[in-house]
């Protein structure tokens, strides 16, 4: 196992290397560049030349890359254009709060999603595997921003029951150590700002779950369908095993292979939702820093976003794959 | 067999997890005893008891830096203006300088020195004394920057007021500071500077502690050139005189200051302010609505009047900004002056005003709002009439119009044009009844439409303004009209002339004659039509009876009240 481990994380070694020249010369044909976008109307032609000195933008484009990469590998990621703090430092404040974010909606998503198509599924034609179809579709169709406005809307300012914005309230004045705010309250002992920080998270959780949520109803439906009339389950109920156990350990275990993978892909998915989702929440993740950066050309932020996220999702990917192991000991990882 | 295995193995592995879970558990028992919380007791009932004195702003975005002579964004300097005071202050309501630090000055007839006496018994937040010598080492830090401090992302004020530093002195017009004892500071300049007392308003030019500049390496600002980042100072440790002193920035999520007790000012109602990080106008305006903040500002246009019916308090600022269709030069038709006339004369400003605009929103005559000094009441004006205007194109040899670019910014919203689009299509229908045909040529603002505008002379007729930074008629008509830029792309030294010398008169009442005529001369000119000085809003709680609106912005929240 470890072994396989070693050898997929040297994979991407390879893969990091084109993408880091991939995004490189991607970054730096984008139009206009940092120096307007850092002037905005003060720019004259002078003070664009002298930021672009300043910044080593001017300096062609292999001794920039060279430049790069050298830091990289010292894990100095630059520092961000737009704040002037160091780019790491900017996500370890940010990431937590979108994992944060990220766990609740994947919970709301698994939670409700697999119940839902598994109950669709037993129930075959009838109501609730009708509504389960309609609903996934509607959570599909409807756009993540537009969900979140209405959910902000009727839940925070219409009925005042949740809180419309933030990570807490302000006024909470909280201690935080580790940036994950609920988490941050169970350790200090101040309940209540987890509690507060925890209420937070529901509407901007429900929102970037919606769609993860309708597709594992739908993919978990399709997987119980599939395998509640297997052989296997057939035989398991002519030698007379208990219903409950034919569900949970032939059903349902079978059926989640799938799903799992659904899973995994749908977690790189929610971090690009959280672009969408942490505006309209004005929540302090690092989708909406994302957002920034993109508006405002912060290229080293740009560069080590994206190295992160392919990392992220290389690891995620490595973390599923192990996991088919452990739910069906015939798949065997190579 | 298949169904034995996979329990077993589920078995084990159920296991695991419950040992791993109680040893989480006991970590985090472990975690709540180390850790004791830090967290202060809720002091809202402070001072008034009537009143709940925390008061919480929704701010657009981070300030870029908490130290001001470093920054020159509004958000920095809305943060700036409550910790830090500097030598001049304004006049309330308007943008006349007026005594803060310095109680009076007097400027020498060659207008080469000014001496200042100083409030006596001000200390910084720090226990710093204010005095001459604070007020000499913050001239001569400024002075002194050199590499990095200098770039126009960095310290663009100092750079562009003060023009040179102490490695390029024949540029510079600050010379020298002087301390007279403790009360009394002589300021040199190498050069005449009309604009310098209202200058030493701008929040950029602030007094800040001595002591904790040194302390917290307020000027190493990054290791290279390449990257530089912001000092310790800037992150976290600025102090001032002001009445509110800095507590805590929890980056992209809030900033908050509190009172200072030996704030030597009528200190007011509130005792803790809070500024939210809301970057989404929609998200801001939702947070009012849901009773999370006390106000915000920049309201959208189509918002202000729902806000008002639903009982909230919409405080409009004087407008301190000017719109302005600008004409290309580098396109024929726009070079020959008859046809700019034309088009001047085909707008309708009060209708444009009335229909895409703010309340509060001004028609423009010129290029500056009235109460910036030079301000010209006789101007020539062009009114609408669509008649003459098609009369003159018809001299001009188009007498079935023409067909010419016109260039807007897309998705951005400025003080002085809240939304691009609907200026630009109201323009479009005026220009077309008089017979001149509109092709449209939107692009996104950031970089690629100033980027358009400024540095390239592809564009034809075009929409861009200005907000002000204080009275300074150099800062308006001088940054558009003082040289040749690609944007109007016409060559006319006799008004740069003009600008210049005017820029020298070291006289105020002298160069704001001078001012009047030269906007006399744009106006004749017309290189561009003034449209409008729309007035940007801010929107407050029912709680907020008053807040101190100030076209400068000059918005100290001691002058805030609450009735609740």
């Amino acid at each position: 196992m470890l072994r396989v481990i070693g050898k997929r994380l040297a994979l991407l070694v390879p893969t990091l290397f084109g993408l880091s020249i991939l995004l490189f010369l991607w970054v730096r044909n984008l139009p206009g560049g940092p120096a307007t976008a850092l002037l905005g109307e003060k720019a004259t032609p002078e003070a664009v030349a002298r930021i672009n000195e300043l910044y080593g933008f001017d300096r062609p484009l292999i001794t920039q890359y060279l430049t790069y990469m050298g830091k990289l590998l010292q894990g100095d990621f630059g520092v961000s254009i737009n704040t002037g703090r160091p780019v790491l430092e900017e996500f370890a404040t940010r990431f937590p709060a979108t994992v944060e974010l990220t766990i609740i909606a994947l919970i709301f998503a698994v939670g409700v999603g697999v119940p839902l198509g598994y109950l669709a599924a037993r129930h075959n034609g009838r109501l609730i595997d009708h509504g389960s179809v309609v609903l996934s579709l509607i959570g599909i169709t409807v756009p993540v921003f537009f969900l979140a406005f209405i959910l902000k809307y009727l839940f925070a300012i219409q009925w005042s029951l949740l809180p419309p914005d933030g990570r807490q309230d302000p006024r909470m004045d909280a201690t935080h150590y580790t940036q994950f705010y609920v988490l941050d309250g169970v350790l200090t002992g101040e309940y209540d700002a987890a509690w507060d920080a925890f209420l937070h998270l529901i509407l901007p959780g429900i929102a970037l779950g919606t769609i993860p949520l309708a597709i594992i109803v739908r993919i978990t439906r399709a997987s119980v369908l599939e395998v509640q009339n297997a052989d296997y389950v057939r035989t398991a109920r002519a030698k007379g095993l208990r219903e409950s156990t034919i569900r949970g350990s032939f059903i349902l275990r079978n059926a989640m292979l799938p799903v799992v993978t659904t899973i995994g892909l749908q977690l790189g998915l929610l971090i690009s939702g959280a672009v969408l989702t942490e505006t309209v929440f004005a929540f302090n993740g690092i989708g909406r820093f994302l957002r920034d950066a993109i508006f405002g050309l912060d290229y080293p932020v740009l560069q080590g976003f994206i190295i992160f996220i392919a990392v992220l999702y290389a690891l995620i990917n490595l973390i599923v794959d192990l996991s088919y192991s452990v739910i069906d000991p015939r798949v065997r990882v190579q | 067999m298949s169904n034995r295995g996979t329990s077993v193995r589920g078995a084990g592995f159920v296991r695991k997890r419950a040992a791993l879970t109680a040893g989480i558990s006991i970590a985090a028992l472990l975690l709540t005893g180390c850790v004791q919380s830090q967290r202060e007791e809720n002091t809202g009932a402070e001072g008034d008891s009537a009143v709940d004195s925390t008061f919480v702003f929704a701010a657009s975005s981070d300030p870029k830096s908490l130290d001001p002579a470093f920054a020159s964004d509004g958000e920095s300097f809305r943060v700036s203006r409550q910790i830090f005071e500097g030598l001049i202050g304004v006049e309330p309501g308007t943008a006349d300088p007026a005594p803060l630090l310095a109680e009076s000055w007097e400027t020498a007839e060659d207008g080469l020195s000014t001496v200042f006496q100083l409030k006596e018994g001000v200390t910084f937040h720090d226990g710093t004394p204010f005095n001459a010598e604070a007020v000499c080492f913050n001239f001569d830090r400024w002075y002194n920057w050199t590499g990095i401090q200098q770039a126009e992302s960095t310290s663009y004020y100092y750079g562009s007021l003060f023009r040179g530093f102490a490695d390029s002195p024949e540029k510079a017009i600050y010379e020298s500071c002087e301390a007279n004892g403790d009360n009394e500071v002589t300021i040199n300049l190498a050069k005449p500077f009309a604009g310098f007392i209202p200058a030493l308003s701008l929040p950029a030019f602030a007094m800040q502690s001595p002591t904790a500049l040194e302390k917290y390496s307020a000027d190493e600002i990054g290791g290279t050139s390449e990257a530089p980042s912001l000092s310790e100072y800037a992150l976290g440790h600025p102090v001032g005189t002001g009445p509110f002193k800095f507590d805590s920035w929890d980056v992209g999520q809030q900033l908050e200051i509190s009172i200072y007790d030996d704030y030597w000012g009528e200190k007011g109602q509130i005792t803790k302010t809070i500024f939210r990080i809301i970057d989404d106008p929609q998200a801001r305006r939702q947070a009012l609505e849901a009773g999370d903040i006390d106000g915000y500002d920049l309201v959208a246009p189509a918002d202000t009047q729902s806000l008002k019916d639903a009982g909230y308090n919409i405080t409009p600022r004087d407008p301190f900004t000017i719109l302005y269709l600008g004409m290309n030069q580098a396109v024929p038709e726009l070079e020959d002056p008859k046809v700019r006339e034309a088009i001047a004369h085909a707008i309708d400003k009060d209708a444009l005003v009335a229909q895409t605009l703010p309340e509060g929103t001004k028609v423009a005559t010129q290029f500056i709002p009235d109460v910036v000094d030079g301000y010209n009441e006789d101007v020539t004006t062009y009114d609408f009439d669509p008649a003459r205007a098609k009369e003159l194109l018809a001299e001009a040899g188009y007498p079935d119009g023409f067909e010419v670019t016109f260039n807007y910014p897309t998705n951005v919203s400025r003080p002085y044009m809240p939304t691009p689009e609907q200026v630009f299509t109201n323009l479009q229908a005026q220009l077309s009844d008089v017979g001149i045909t509109v092709k449209p040529a939107p692009a996104a603002w950031s970089p690629d439409y100033l980027n358009q505008i400024q540095a390239t002379p592809d564009h034809g007729l075009h929409l861009l303004g200005w907000t002000g930074d204080y009275n300074d008629t150099d800062n308006f008509i001088g940054v558009f009209f003082g040289q040749e830029k690609l944007e109007f792309g016409f060559d006319n030294p006799e008004l740069f002339k003009a600008l210049d010398d005017a820029r020298a008169v070291s006289d105020r009442d002298e160069q704001t004659e001078l001012y009047k005529e030269i906007n006399e001369q744009i106006a004749e000119y017309n290189p561009a039509i003034p449209l409008a000085h729309p007035a940007p809003s801010l929107a407050f709680a029912k709680r907020v009876t008053s807040y101190p609106a100030s076209p400068v912005n000059d918005e100290v929240f001691t002058e805030i009240e609450l009735s609740e």
